[in-house]
Parts: C-alpha cells; sequence; structure tokens
C-alpha cells in the first residue's frame, strides 16, 4: 500500500513550501496563460517569455493550488528555463508518460518504464513519480504542464 | 458552552453499519463524509438482498405471486415516505434516480410548460450546482432570468431584500440546507414569501431530510426534491414530491414503459400519478431499499437524529476550536441551531487535496474540493475547502479522531 511518503518527497515539500520562478512578467512582451482543474479549483497562471529563437527566456508562476500541483509547476518552471519549444516538448512527453503509466492499470502494476517516452532526464521531477500510486492526484501533477503546452502554442501561433 | 443532551449513542449504532467496522491503512475507519453519501445499515442491504433473493420480478402487471409482492413492497416504500415526509397522498411521491434529476424534472417539465422569455426564477447563492444548472438550461433555452438572493457575512441567506427579488418572479427555487457551509435556511419564510408574490416554490432537502424531520405541509414547499443515499438508503434513487395539482397538470418527462395509459399509432395518453412521471422499468431494489432505510430512520426517531447532530455539532465547532484557535476557520453560522453538522474548513493555509490525503492515512475520510457549489466558493474567495460532515452513527470519538489527524497533518506539511 502507497504510504504519504510516496507521495509526499522531501523534495516536494521544499518545492511546494519554497516555489521557484513565482511571480509575473510583463505582458507582452510575456504570454500569459490560465490552467483551471475544475475537479479541485486549482488555479495556474503562467507567464511565458519565448526569445527568437524560440527558447524560454524567462518563466513565472502564480494562482493557486495543492503541493503536488505547486511544486510540479515550480519544478517544471526550473526545468524548461532556458530550453528550446523542441526540448520541452520532449520533457513534456516523458513527464506525462511517467504520470500516466500507471494511470489505467491495475493496483500493483510494477511498471516503471514509460512504453514510449523519449529518453529524457527528468530530474528532480522524479519525485513526482509516487503521484501515480495516488490516481486522483496526477491531474494535480500535470496541470502546469498543460498549461505550459498551451501557453507555448499559444504564443508560437 | 453548554452540552446539550444526545439522546443517540453513536458508538452503539456503528454496529448495525457493515461499513463502519472495517479498517483503512490499518485503521478502524472515521467515516466524516456523510454529506456526500450515507453509509447502509444492515436491514437496507438485507432488504435489497432479499429482493433479489426472493421476490425479483418486474413490477405493475405481474399477475404472478412473486410480481405482486414485488409491486407490493415497492409500493409500500413509496407509502411510507409519504408518511415520512408528510405528503397527502403516494401519488405525490415520484420516485426518480437522484435529487439532480428530480430537480431537472421540475425544470423540464413544469419550467417548460409554465415559462416564457423574461419570466424570473430565484435561487440563491448558496445552492449546488443540481439546482443552478437546470436554469441555466432554461436561461439558454427559454430566455428566463434568474435573480440571487444573497448571503450574510456569516453565511446565512440574507433576506432583506426578498420581496424586490421575488416581485413578479415565478419561482422560487433554494435548498433547506447548504452543503458547504451547514446554514439552515428559514423555509417557511421563504416559500410563505414566494407564496405572496405568485411564485411556487422548490425546496432542495438533500440535506435537510436526512437529518431533521421533514412535513412538506409544515415547509409549505410545492416541490420537493431529496436523495436517498444520503439518508441511510442506496445510490440510484432520489424523491420528488410535488403537490397533486401541479403534478397533474404538468406534462410527462420521460417517456416510455409505465408513464403510459394508451399507446396509439398517432399518440399516447399518460398514467395516473405517481407512475405519469416514472418511466421504465423503475430501481425496484432501490425503492425498496430506501423503504427500508426510512422505517430505520423512523425507529431512532428524526427528532433524536436532529438533537444528536446539534450535540455532536457542538462538540466538534468547541473541539476544532479549541485545540487549533485561528488555524482553523470553519465556516457557516457559529450557533449549532442555525446549522447542521456540516463543517466546510480552511485550516493552517493547507490545500483541501493535501490535507484529505493526510488525513485518508489516519483513515478519516472527509470530502475536498469546491463541493458541486462554485458560485458559492467564488463567493467566498476560495477554490475549495476541506468538509467533514456527520451523521446519527458519528461520535465524539469520531470528531477526536479528526482532531487528532489535523494535528497531525499540520506537523507534516510544516516540519
Amino acid at each position: 500500500m502507497p504510504g504519504l511518503e510516496d507521495l509526499y518527497r522531501e523534495i516536494i515539500l521544499d518545492h511546494y513550501r519554497n516555489p521557484r520562478n513565482r511571480g509575473e512578467l510583463e505582458t507582452p512582451p510575456a504570454h500569459r496563460v490560465e490552467g483551471f482543474n475544475p475537479l479541485c479549483g486549482d488555479e495556474i497562471v503562467l507567464y511565458l517569455d519565448l526569445d527568437t529563437d524560440g527558447r524560454v527566456a524567462d518563466i513565472r508562476i502564480s494562482g493557486q493550488g495543492c503541493s503536488i500541483s505547486q511544486s510540479s509547476a515550480s519544478m517544471m518552471s526550473a526545468a524548461v528555463k532556458g530550453k528550446t519549444v523542441a526540448e520541452i516538448d520532449d520533457l513534456t512527453r516523458a513527464f506525462k508518460a511517467m504520470m500516466s503509466i500507471h494511470e489505467n492499470s491495475l493496483e500493483g502494476a510494477e511498471t516503471t518504464e514509460p512504453i514510449d517516452a523519449p529518453d529524457v532526464k527528468l530530474g528532480d521531477l522524479e519525485a513526482l513519480r509516487g503521484v501515480v500510486k495516488f490516481p486522483v492526484r496526477i491531474k494535480c501533477a500535470t496541470l502546469a504542464w498543460n498549461t505550459l503546452a498551451q501557453g507555448i502554442e499559444e504564443a508560437s501561433a | 458552552m453548554a452540552v446539550s443532551t444526545d439522546p443517540i449513542d453513536g458508538t452503539r449504532l456503528k454496529e448495525q453499519f457493515p461499513l463502519l467496522s472495517r479498517d483503512v491503512h490499518g485503521k478502524q475507519i472515521v467515516y466524516l463524509d456523510s454529506a456526500a453519501t450515507s453509509q447502509k445499515p444492515l436491514s437496507v442491504l438485507n432488504a435489497m438482498d432479499d429482493y433479489y433473493r426472493t421476490i425479483n420480478s418486474n413490477v405493475h402487471r405481474g399477475v404472478y405471486m412473486i410480481a405482486e409482492e414485488a409491486t407490493n413492497r415497492m409500493e409500500i416504500a413509496r407509502s411510507l415516505m409519504r408518511d415520512f415526509i408528510g405528503a397527502r397522498s403516494s401519488s405525490e411521491i415520484i420516485f426518480t434516480k437522484n435529487a439532480t434529476e428530480a430537480l431537472n424534472m421540475v425544470a423540464q417539465s413544469w419550467g417548460r410548460a409554465n415559462l416564457s422569455a423574461g419570466d424570473v426564477v430565484v435561487l440563491s447563492h448558496m445552492e449546488h450546482h443540481a439546482n443552478i444548472v437546470p436554469w441555466h438550461m432554461l436561461v439558454a433555452e427559454i430566455g428566463i432570468q434568474l435573480r440571487w438572493i444573497p448571503l450574510d457575512a456569516e453565511g446565512r441567506l440574507d433576506l432583506t431584500d426578498l420581496d424586490t427579488l421575488l416581485d413578479g418572479a415565478k419561482v422560487l427555487s433554494v435548498t433547506a440546507m447548504s452543503n458547504v457551509l451547514g446554514t439552515m435556511n428559514p423555509v417557511r419564510t421563504l416559500t410563505d414569501a414566494a407564496r405572496k408574490a405568485g411564485a411556487i416554490s422548490i425546496i432542495d432537502g438533500c440535506q435537510s431530510v436526512p437529518h431533521s424531520a421533514t412535513n412538506v405541509q409544515d415547509l409549505g414547499a410545492d416541490f420537493l426534491a431529496f436523495s436517498g443515499h444520503k439518508m441511510c438508503g442506496p445510490t440510484g434513487i432520489g424523491v420528488l414530491y410535488g403537490r397533486e395539482e401541479l403534478l397533474e397538470a404538468m406534462p410527462p418527462f420521460l417517456g416510455g414503459g409505465e408513464m403510459i395509459r394508451d399507446v396509439r399509432l398517432d399518440g399516447f395518453t399518460t398514467n395516473d400519478l405517481p407512475w405519469k412521471f416514472e418511466a421504465g422499468t423503475p430501481p425496484i431494489a432501490e425503492v425498496i431499499g430506501l423503504g427500508a432505510a426510512v422505517e430505520w430512520l423512523n425507529g431512532v426517531g428524526m427528532d433524536n437524529v436532529r438533537a444528536h447532530e446539534i450535540a455532536l455539532t457542538e462538540y466538534t465547532i468547541s473541539t476544532l476550536h479549541e485545540r487549533f484557535g485561528d488555524r482553523i476557520n470553519i465556516h457557516g453560522p457559529t450557533s449549532p441551531l442555525e446549522r447542521g453538522g456540516v463543517f466546510s474548513f480552511d485550516f493552517d493555509g493547507l490545500h483541501p487535496h493535501d490535507i484529505s490525503q493526510v488525513l485518508d492515512q489516519h483513515a478519516v475520510c472527509v470530502r475536498a474540493g469546491h463541493h458541486c457549489a462554485k458560485p458559492l466558493m467564488k463567493l467566498l474567495g476560495i477554490g475549495a475547502t476541506a468538509r467533514a460532515s456527520v451523521y446519527v452513527y458519528n461520535d465524539t470519538a469520531d470528531i477526536d479522531a479528526l482532531a487528532d489527524a489535523l494535528d497531525a497533518t499540520g506537523a507534516f506539511f510544516t516540519l
């Protein structure tokens, strides 16, 4: 049976208590995008500044949510800063593969490697792997990533 | 604070609820989510089991013995429900899928037949989505207008401008008790004001009917909707009470079997009440289970249920305030006489998801989220709350367990 320590790893609590890249950016040049989790009322406001090479020059996050959604957003912001849209796309797919792999599997399934995930190092984000043992919370962890994908799509349009 | 006399020993009643003896994460379950759904006593489980084992057959029109017995038991359940809420006739008790369907039935059947563009429906800021969205659908479909009764600082309805809000209105549809704030509304005052204004009144009784004695004549309501699963009955069954003359004048909601008297190639005529509104094979086992739930609650006594919850409410509010002071904020009225045993709270600035996750590890079941009342959440300026709610089988030990688990939650996140 999964315990609390599987979900609330120390690095997650650290990002929750001391969120990175918290705040706002001036729009324009930055692009502002909002994401909601209708189930729990979590909201995230993401400010994204893409440079002319398609790289994330800067990113800021505001909004409110649980420790999982806030820490996931915080870790994501640190992970994507300076990366290109293509690199972020790989990272997002790797992260979502980690999140969703158990989504439809029975309890106790011990698959560890995503099936078609890009070969990308997730670093600190690995700490969120335990979330898959708590299916209700997966949407908390993916909120920031879905919002980022939407923001990139809008900003690149 | 004076402690009210509690006529019910929740600890002993637990023995009649099989689920309450199970373990969660190695500890005996502490179930504090009865506002979402109640647990079921053995008598309800047995009644449904017995139906399937001994008389399972389709009701009405069967001329063989077990079909007659099934029909009989279903209609006995209807009579029990009639008496439980003080309806004049069994014809006024419509069995629905749930309270949501009951409210939609009124909006779709009565509403579409009686409302036109510009007509006013008055709701309140504390309504459940089930008493908002069906009216939004009529805004889109017919062009009705919605007006909203505001709330005061303690989460009570602010009735200062009630007569103005009701002026020219056709419908008043409000909850008897908030599923978020616990506020018990002055239903009679509301229905009297509606009648004076020439509006019909619809009461959402989901949170009130399971927890206090209900008499629709005293409430003065034209319609009352509530669910079976929150009052010790099974899921999949709800009730719409309606005054007979209103139900008679309403067009049917769903068409099919049971609701017809005659079907021809060129049309149909409807069955008598209440079957006119019960298209298709009804949830027979669920109706019988709900009947058993009514009998069980009658055995306990609804006045005793209310007295028990007043005592438990006093204990909950005083315990949480004594143990946590400013760390906890309990929404809704402070007086146990103005509220039911539903406690939405903010704690230590923690997100409700995180609170309920840690509470779960201590086998304490509470709800976290917007409780299907997003307009109210917006008014309160929050996205979600954690919510503990009690029923007849809860006791002070459950509240102590909640407080202990909250203590542990605070420690876990502030380390």
